[in-house]
């Protein structure tokens, strides 16, 4: 037992903490590598584009989240919810009201975005105040989703509905095949998701909602206008939220009350996967989360697939709970 | 011609077999909530899992019966020791968790059950999850518990006069009754007991706890080990109340409601528990007695709008519920 083959294990040990980014890609490329020679390189590639298509939604829902998660410390049981909302205005002025689709998004964007607003005012911000903890938002959240899925309900009945996307024309490349509209959803969602990210990055918003994230009071303490900063981030949180339930419902051409909140726990997933509060760690999140669905149904049954991102998402929390890159400190 | 836009009928308030239908969904959804009072009031651990550990106690406690052709001697204690191994497994990572991480993966897991009993058709036979309660020789899983049932009716209410189609299910209700009492009082002592205080200790300051030498961990993990034998019970009584058990009976939703009865009576409290239940379930089933001129979803809609924002209100303005102490509601900084 002399120290060197453990010290080897400690350093590979080490190096894995410190960077599960690399980790995350090596396990990924590993998992990939070996369906690509169990079930065929084309099965595979398409089983990716599927999942891509399904992980940029999930993403776009997902950045909502985990910026309202990291900045207010607020499990948005809701966010599932918000999707339906932003999917069923859309519906109201593309169908009902007879509009172009592009009209229609942006109808779902906007309300929702205002409904990100609206509940930051008449709940949240005095719900801060009152020093409110963790369980009562929660459960707040969840009264929230409630009263938004069931009044969807009340209003459009449990029938499936659909937007006036085209679900059945695709195009085919190198043997692939793509919906025509999920190309453009997965083209809108990375657009979106790029430019948020950005807009984080070099932005001084951005960086006042970081360093809110970072340490909520001692932000504030250096002058920042944190009431703003928050009504801010909702704005942010609803539309994308809105943006997501649309795209969903675009790509998948079904609109149910419940459409939102069966996506809640994969977004979950996306959200601990890249770290809480991390919108590039919620693009990552998203995309694996979609990519482990679809490469799933390559050796299991495809109605397991929901099955396997809870899975991922349990073993993430359990092997490293800040996410792939979250810091220890936000735990 | 005018017709009122609601009719309401005042006709339930009399209506024996609507009380008793609402007592046994109340109970069976009280055993279950005594459970998360356990965890969430007094050790503060966020179990939303709990409809996860009703299914498992439900699905293996009849395939105990029908498939491998167990008694309930055998069944019900081995289906409640299959959820204890269950919770100790689901516990053992994901109790080292922050609170609301916890919360997440409790979730995850009960929806990793109901995907199971959805789609393992092996195990769990039927379509989508629907298990038949029938054994091949044609007896059936309630089988031995209507025999019970009959002789509670023959020797305890026909004697007096409480017999008849309006009280068939009376038996139910009274089994279902006596068992939520004597757990909610044993729980009310166990909770006072040395075990129960370091219990409330872990929840107050877990490192606090851990500084005078008490495993916390360990202490909350026999928490979630004792609420998910409470689900399993439930479970029991579920599929005894059924004429068949699907997995749509245990749904995310029915945690969610299992904490708006918990905080509708109040955290730290298993008496606000039993109000609890018995008020949701009273205003849920209730609204079938309200003759509105809507569609059947939408009246379902509606119940599920006024759980909401009894939810939203309550939070906000008495989140120590109904019988509850603001100064155990503490969960969470």
């Amino acid at each position: 037992m002399t120290g060197a083959p453990r010290t080897g294990m400690a350093s590979v040990r080490e190096w894995m903490s410190e960077n599960p980014a690399w980790v995350a890609l090596i396990v990924l490329a590993l998992i990939a590598l070996a369906l690509i020679i169990g079930e065929g390189l084309q099965e595979f590639a398409q089983r990716s584009v599927n999942g891509i298509v399904s992980g940029s939604y999930i993403a776009l829902g997902a950045i909502g989240l985990t910026l309202v998660y990291g900045i207010l410390k607020l499990v948005n049981f809701a966010q599932g919810d918000m999707l339906t909302f932003g999917a069923y205005i859309a519906f109201l002025f593309d169908a009902t009201l007879d509009m172009p689709l592009a009209v229609a998004l942006v109808a779902g964007v906007l309300a929702t975005a205002a409904l990100g607003v609206a509940q930051e005012l008449a709940m949240w911000r005095p719900m801060r105040a009152k020093k409110a903890g963790m369980l009562q938002l929660l459960l707040m959240a969840l009264g929230l989703a409630f009263v938004l899925r069931y009044v969807i309900q009340f209003i459009w009945g449990t029938d499936p509905r659909s937007l006036d996307a085209d679900v059945t024309s695709s195009i085919s490349f190198l043997g692939l095949n793509i919906g025509e509209t999920e190309l453009i959803v997965v083209i809108i969602s990375f657009v979106v998701l790029t430019a948020v990210a950005t807009m984080l990055r070099v932005t001084s918003l951005g960086r006042q909602m970081r360093a809110l994230a970072d340490n909520f009071d001692l932000a504030e303490t250096t002058g920042i206008d944190t009431g703003q900063v928050v009504l801010k981030t909702w704005l942010l949180a609803g539309g994308l939220a809105g943006l997501a339930g649309v795209l969903v419902v675009a790509a998948t051409g079904s609109l149910t009350p419940n459409t939102g909140f069966y996506l809640l726990l994969p977004l979950f997933a996306a959200v601990v996967l890249g770290g809480i509060g991390n919108a590039y760690g919620a693009l990552a999140g998203g995309l694996v989360i979609g990519l482990t669905q679809e490469w799933s149904t390559l050796v299991v049954e495809s109605q397991w697939k929901v099955a396997v991102s809870f899975l991922v998402l349990i073993i993430v929390l359990i092997v490293r709970p800040q996410g792939i890159f979250g810091r220890e400190r936000t735990l | 011609m005018i017709e009122l836009p609601v009719a309401v009928t005042f006709d339930f308030l009399t209506a024996w077999d609507f009380w008793i239908a609402v007592g046994i969904l109340a109970g069976i959804y009280g055993i279950f909530a005594l459970g998360l009072q356990l965890n969430v009031g007094y050790t503060g651990v966020l179990n939303f899992g709990q409809a996860g550990f009703m299914a498992i106690g439900a699905y293996a406690a009849i395939i105990f019966v029908v498939d491998l052709g167990w008694s309930y001697w055998l069944a019900l204690p081995a289906s409640a020791l299959l959820t204890i191994i269950v919770g100790l497994l689901i516990g053992l990572p994901s109790l080292r968790l922050r609170a609301d991480y916890f919360a997440i993966a409790t979730i995850a897991f009960s929806e990793i059950v109901r995907d199971v009993a959805q789609n393992a058709r092996d195990l769990t036979g039927g379509n989508q999850g629907t298990i038949n309660l029938e054994l091949e020789n044609d007896r059936f899983f309630t089988d031995p518990w209507f025999s019970t049932s009959d002789w509670i009716q023959e020797n305890l209410l026909d004697p007096i006069g409480l017999s008849g189609q309006e009280f068939g299910d009376l038996p139910l209700f009274l089994v279902v009754w006596v068992t939520l009492g004597l757990l909610a009082l044993g729980l009310h002592f166990l909770v006072r007991s040395p075990w129960g205080r370091v219990l409330r200790a872990v929840r107050e300051d877990e490192d606090a706890a851990r500084a005078l030498g008490k495993n916390a961990f360990s202490y909350k993990l026999q928490s979630l080990a004792v609420a998910a034998v409470l689900g399993a019970i439930s479970g029991w009584f579920l599929a005894f109340n059924l004429e068949s058990v699907s997995q749509v009976a245990f749904e995310p939703l029915y945690t969610f409601l299992g904490f708006g009865a918990l905080v509708l009576g109040g955290l730290a409290s298993f008496g606000g528990v039993l109000v609890g239940s018995v008020l949701l379930w009273t205003l849920l089933e209730g609204f079938r007695f309200l003759d509105l001129p809507l569609a059947a979803d939408k009246v379902s809609a509606l119940r599920f709008i006024i759980v909401g924002v009894i939810l939203i209100l309550l939070m906000a303005f008495r989140p120590q519920g109904i019988f509850g102490k603001r100064e155990e509601m503490v969960l969470g900084e």
